[in-house]
């Protein structure tokens, strides 16, 4: 009994505490130094917020170099799909093109007329600055989903900014570096967003599901949502501005109810980064 | 000459590819999720470290490790040392396994990646969750424990005939 315990702790020592050959550091060192720089982050020292961001910034341009043949491949099995579905497209396209256009002129309208009444009832009419942005990773991780682009605090981009691809809304920065910043996406489970669901104006809030939909939460039972109801940003929080279209409502039954984002999240190439200000004029 | 220097070019390429393959995996997510097969993911990190820890430390080095560890988790946006820390849990697990063992079997090594990735998963996420508030979706680390268990089995049987060539071409 003794002797087994001896050898347990024998083989613990030698496996945790003995340097191997030609090995520098020892194992347990090294994991009280991971615990050190865990601990570090939590306290968030101004010291290792420079660390991180040095180390993101080497580590986001590697990942983008490194990443660059799996993205040949993945582009590749997307042009094959693309081909073979080239012609149900183009008919899709094409109904859609007729009926945008017959849109396109009533939206005018009441985008001015809006902006007309907005001035009336003294609310803020929103200015935007936005920029181009290019995913350099987009990461497809099982647990986080998110984007790392081109831009960071030496071109301006500040924490909380909106992440459009086109007009539709797919995420807000989290994290800025100096020459790159992360972007949290919609689809992340961590993310939640104030949101307005017309026809009818209902208050809610979206939550990522780790998947290509979210899901509408804090809903009170009775009220009643058409099925195919477009999901925008209420505005609420002040983060955003009202009226990003962000995705379109489904409902399977009563507890699913979700939301497929109008955005493809995972074939972002290049986004937008838009912050709203206040018009004073 | 310039034979020679080519012989040992292929030879250092080859000996460190277990190496180029960490940190290759870790800047690129390697896990074939762009294949959208839901809850299909696995931690080719996890395979390869417990591997060559097991079997050959010298090809990776926990120094090494401990950077890969602290890479992933820039790429991926976890605090600076959640990953170093899981990857040497799997190193002593692994480094424990090979002190006590006397005749090595593939069936005792794989079940012992089983428990020893649970564990080091478990600690990974209890401190993500509880200190870091990060929300997990349990299902999705159910799927990618299952598969980087499964797949370990392949890997080490592809890695025990790269070991294999590694020691023909030293002899």
């Amino acid at each position: 009994m003794v002797t087994s315990r001896d050898d347990f702790v024998i083989a613990i020592r030698s496996a945790f505490l003995k340097k191997g050959n030609k090995q520098r550091f020892s194992l347990i060192g090294l994991i009280f130094f991971s615990i050190g720089l865990l601990t570090l982050n939590k306290i968030n020292l101004p010291i290792t917020n420079y660390l991180k961001i040095t180390l993101n910034e080497v580590v986001y341009r590697s990942s983008f170099i490194i990443s660059v043949p799996e993205k040949k491949i993945q582009n590749f099995s997307n042009k094959i799909k693309d081909h073979y579905n080239l012609y149900n497209d183009y008919l899709i396209v094409k109904e859609k093109i007729n009926l945008l256009q017959s849109e396109k002129y009533e939206n005018e309208f009441l985008k001015e007329e809006n902006k007309r009444l907005k001035k009336t009832i003294d609310e803020y009419i929103y200015n935007s600055k936005e920029m181009v942005a290019k995913v350099l990773i987009d990461n497809n991780s099982p647990f986080l989903k998110s984007i790392i682009v081109n831009k960071g605090s030496k071109d301006n981009v500040k924490l909380g900014m909106a992440v459009l691809d086109g007009s539709y809304l797919v995420g807000k920065i989290v994290e800025v570096n100096y020459s790159t910043a992360r972007a949290l996406l919609v689809s992340d489970l961590n993310s939640k967003i104030p949101v307005g669901i017309e026809p009818g104006n209902i208050q809610s809030i979206l939550s990522g599901t780790g998947k290509q939909y979210g899901k509408i939460e804090y809903l009170e039972s009775e009220i009643f949502i058409e099925n195919e109801s477009i999901v925008y940003t209420s505005g609420s929080g002040g983060l955003f501005k009202s009226g990003i279209p962000v995705g379109i409502y489904n409902k399977k039954n009563t507890e699913e109810q979700t939301v497929t984002f109008f955005s493809k999240l995972s074939q972002l190439t290049f986004i937008k980064l838009v912050s709203f200000e206040e018009d004073n004029n | 000459m310039s034979s020679k220097f080519k012989s040992i070019i292929r030879n250092s390429f080859l000996f460190y590819l277990p190496l180029i393959l960490l940190f290759v995996s870790v800047f690129n997510e390697f896990d074939f999720n762009y294949l959208n097969y839901q809850y299909f993911s696995f931690n080719f990190p996890f395979i390869l470290i417990f591997y060559w820890s097991l079997k050959r430390i010298e090809t990776l080095g926990y120094g090494y490790i401990f950077v890969a560890g602290m890479f992933n988790d820039a790429v991926l946006g976890f605090p600076i040392g959640i990953s170093s820390l899981t990857y040497l849990i799997i190193c002593g697990f692994a480094a424990y396994l090979r002190n006590i063992t006397l005749r090595p079997s593939l069936i005792k090594d794989w079940l012992y990646f089983l428990f020893t990735i649970l564990v080091a998963n478990s600690i990974n996420y209890f401190l993500l969750i509880l200190f870091f508030s990060i929300e997990i979706n349990y299902y999705k680390i159910f799927g990618n424990i299952i598969f980087t268990f499964l797949l370990y089995y392949i890997f080490a049987y592809i890695f025990d005939i790269y070991r294999k060539i590694i020691s023909r071409i030293k002899t």
